[in-house]
């Protein structure tokens, strides 16, 4: 039974990759198989990414050429990665599709990439940020960031503030070790020490006992690393109340632990923290004036969007750029060669382009602070590094 | 480094104000457990709800911390009266598979209607100023919130302990857990009873869902990535009775807190481990009945 399932996939998927080839170049409604965790732990994120891809259909759509439409075929992985590949391989051979985007969690990716390769079907990963799964697969482009991008600065921001001594304590998956190791070498690299580095399980309901160790640590600074969403809140809630900044311990991070609309229910304990990251909702740029513009109008004015509704709504800009150079006839060879030269000034975040040689996103990473406005904490945006190649990738050349 | 006595302290503390949270959420379960033979996976759905109400109403009436909880026990508490009546109670000594597939499928359910109403972020929860932050005490400096978690559940335990030892509702507990043939034979409306006790478990469960609101995060998940906490507590402690959860809370609260502290790399597993050597020695939980 087992064998003859796969052996009908395996005949799907070749069906597939046929499919894809110039025979079927007349169609034009261009599919895309959205893989996203709509449920399960990271449902949170999954909605903000939604929210970002949905927003730029809606507004753009108008702009297809004539006689070109989008279908977005929806799927929830449940934040597994059997689920995520189970999923892609429907998308791919019974839905035929021309795309695949999405992808929350690095796991997913990791599971979905060989798919794509097989089958040749290119995935715009419009999140899934651990650093090597570019690598993967020739045909999977990133337009999110990876926590090197992120974390590597501000270890070298944090050395430069003086803070001789670093504890780390991340989520134990993929982007977590990550983070962990970006931030140690930018630390160090910069002439700082790291007394201690823990890890706990990627879903944990208590933080306290983990944060009262890095206290009694007495470190200069504590990066604290969990996946964006309500553990971010929950981890804050617990260094508040062991009072880590009463006790002179500086606390950093990458965006993740202060993402855009998690700041409300942070409250004061945020205030003053500095992180690095590609997006933040308080940014003055124009392009982000209007895409603000646009969320409050379709989300309401309460709606906060995050670098997971940027991440998600540059993807879509990918996707609709290809869509008008090729008037919706591309093959995924195609798609690619477009995808690897693709830029834009004006997302958002500022100018993004994708690096030809690794597929992976070149973009500004910001130094932000929290700061009150107008009785509202915002990531305020107090340095910029332009243009920041994932230091993974050239730390570790494909071999 | 600070003195391992401190560490001792704050790891015995936290420990207590997290084993509060998961007896009162779990007391309920053992009770129906044992008296009713009903395999509730279903239960921490009342303690999400309890959540899911007690920061609704701080948050958008307004309402003070105390008046919220108490709205939240009693509002959950009387409406798992109906679903006790309609779902429950029709599979009562039935199945057990029956039973677990109904309530899982309650699990589900929630977790989606919660998502549904409520959207996928966690509640917010804003304690009055005096609770955030710390408090010196001794040895050295507690979350004072958990303080207050330890002050409230010492005074809910011992209130329930002396309720179901004490009053003739308790005395008729325990006598249906104990023999329910008997007692239904002696006149007592078992029927009654079982309402009246799935009301008292499902407001306590609510009780705890809303005090521990900070430390286990009101999400539509709530009830589905705790369960293994909540049946952990009622496995060790042994069904149908109210003591030895408090023993099983007490171990996993401080055991928890022990090993994320001291070994962090396992802290996750080492719960497992000790369930499965304390249920390898003793089957029935430490205070279970042969």
């Amino acid at each position: 039974m087992a064998r003859k399932f796969l052996g009908s996939t395996a005949a799907a998927l070749a069906a597939a990759a046929l499919a894809v080839s110039p025979a079927k170049l007349v169609a034009q409604t261009v599919k895309i198989g959205i893989i996203n965790s709509y449920s399960g732990f990271a449902a949170q994120p999954a909605d903000q990414m939604r929210k970002g891809i949905d927003l730029y259909v809606k507004e753009h759509e108008k702009d297809l050429p004539a006689g070109v439409k989008i279908e977005l075929v929806k799927r929830d992985d449940t934040a597994k990665p059997d689920v995520g590949k189970r999923l892609a391989q429907e998308l791919i051979a019974r839905d035929q599709v021309n795309l695949l985007a999405g992808v929350i969690l690095s796991p997913v990716a990791a599971a979905v990439a060989p798919l794509t390769a097989e089958a040749k079907v290119p995935l715009v990963d419009t999140n899934a940020a651990g650093a090597a799964i570019p690598r993967l697969s020739p045909y999977l482009v990133r337009v999110s960031f990876t926590l090197w991008q992120e974390g590597y600065p501000i270890g070298k921001w944090a050395a430069q503030q003086g803070w001789k001594t670093a504890y780390t304590a991340v989520s134990d998956f993929i982007p977590g070790h990550d983070a962990e190791a970006a931030f140690i070498k930018g630390f160090t690299d910069g002439g700082g020490k790291i007394v201690g580095s823990d890890r706990f399980p990627p879903t944990n309901p208590d933080f306290t006992p983990f944060i009262q160790r890095v206290k009694d640590a007495r470190p200069d600074v504590a990066f604290l690393w969990v996946p964006a969403g309500q553990q971010a809140t929950a981890i804050m809630k617990a260094a508040k109340n062991l009072g880590l900044h009463e006790a002179g311990i500086n606390i950093t991070s990458t965006q993740d632990l202060l993402p855009d609309e998690e700041l409300p229910n942070m409250g004061d304990i945020a205030l003053g923290l500095v992180t690095s990251g590609n997006y933040s909702a308080d940014a003055k740029r124009p392009a982000n004036a209007a895409f603000l513009a646009g969320w409050k109008s379709a989300y309401g004015h309460k709606a906060i969007p995050d670098f997971f509704s940027v991440d998600g709504w540059d993807g879509m800009a990918m996707i609709f750029d290809l869509i008008k150079a090729t008037k919706g006839n591309f093959s995924a060879d195609q798609a690619m060669a477009f995808f690897k030269i693709w830029k834009t000034p004006d997302s958002p975040r500022g100018p993004i382009a994708i690096d030809p040689a690794t597929r992976d996103i070149v973009q500004n990473i910001y130094i932000r602070r929290v700061e009150k406005i107008d009785g509202k904490l915002a990531d305020v945006e107090i340095q910029t590094i332009p243009m920041v190649k994932d230091p993974w990738k050239e730390l570790n050349p494909p071999k | 480094m600070p003195s391992a006595l401190s560490a001792v302290f704050f790891i015995g503390f936290h420990g207590i104000a997290f084993a509060m949270v998961l007896y009162l959420i779990s007391v309920g379960l053992s009770v129906t457990m044992g008296m009713m033979g009903f395999v509730n996976l279903a239960h921490g759905v009342f303690a999400m709800a309890g959540g899911y109400v007690m920061t609704r109403l701080m948050n958008q009436q307004g309402a003070p911390l105390p008046l919220a909880l108490a709205a939240a026990t009693v509002v959950v508490a009387v409406a798992s009266l109906p679903i006790e009546r309609v779902l429950y109670r029709r599979l009562y000594g039935g199945d057990e598979l029956d039973q677990v597939l109904l309530t899982m499928g309650l699990v589900f359910m929630s977790g989606a209607a919660a998502q549904y109403l409520c959207g996928p972020l966690q509640q917010p929860l804003r304690l009055p100023p005096g609770l955030n932050g710390g408090v010196r005490l001794g040895f050295g400096e507690v979350p004072a919130y958990d303080a207050l978690l330890i002050v409230c559940g010492a005074g809910l335990v011992t209130g329930l302990w002396l309720g179901i030892e004490r009053s003739r509702f308790g005395a008729k507990i325990r006598a249906a857990v104990d023999n329910l043939r008997m007692a239904q034979s002696l006149g007592i409306d078992t029927s009654r009873l079982f309402s009246l006790t799935f009301a008292l478990g499902s407001g306590l469960a609510a009780l705890g869902g809303g005090l521990g609101a900070s430390l286990i995060t009101i999400t539509p998940g709530y009830a589905l990535d705790n369960l293994v906490y909540f049946l952990i507590v009622v496995a060790i402690g042994g069904l149908g009775n109210i003591r030895g959860p408090f023993l099983a809370a007490l171990l996993v609260g401080i055991a928890d807190s022990a090993c994320k502290y001291w070994i962090p790399q396992f802290g996750a597993f080492f719960i497992y481990a000790m369930t499965m050597a304390i249920l390898l020695w003793r089957p029935r939980g430490l205070f279970g009945r042969a």
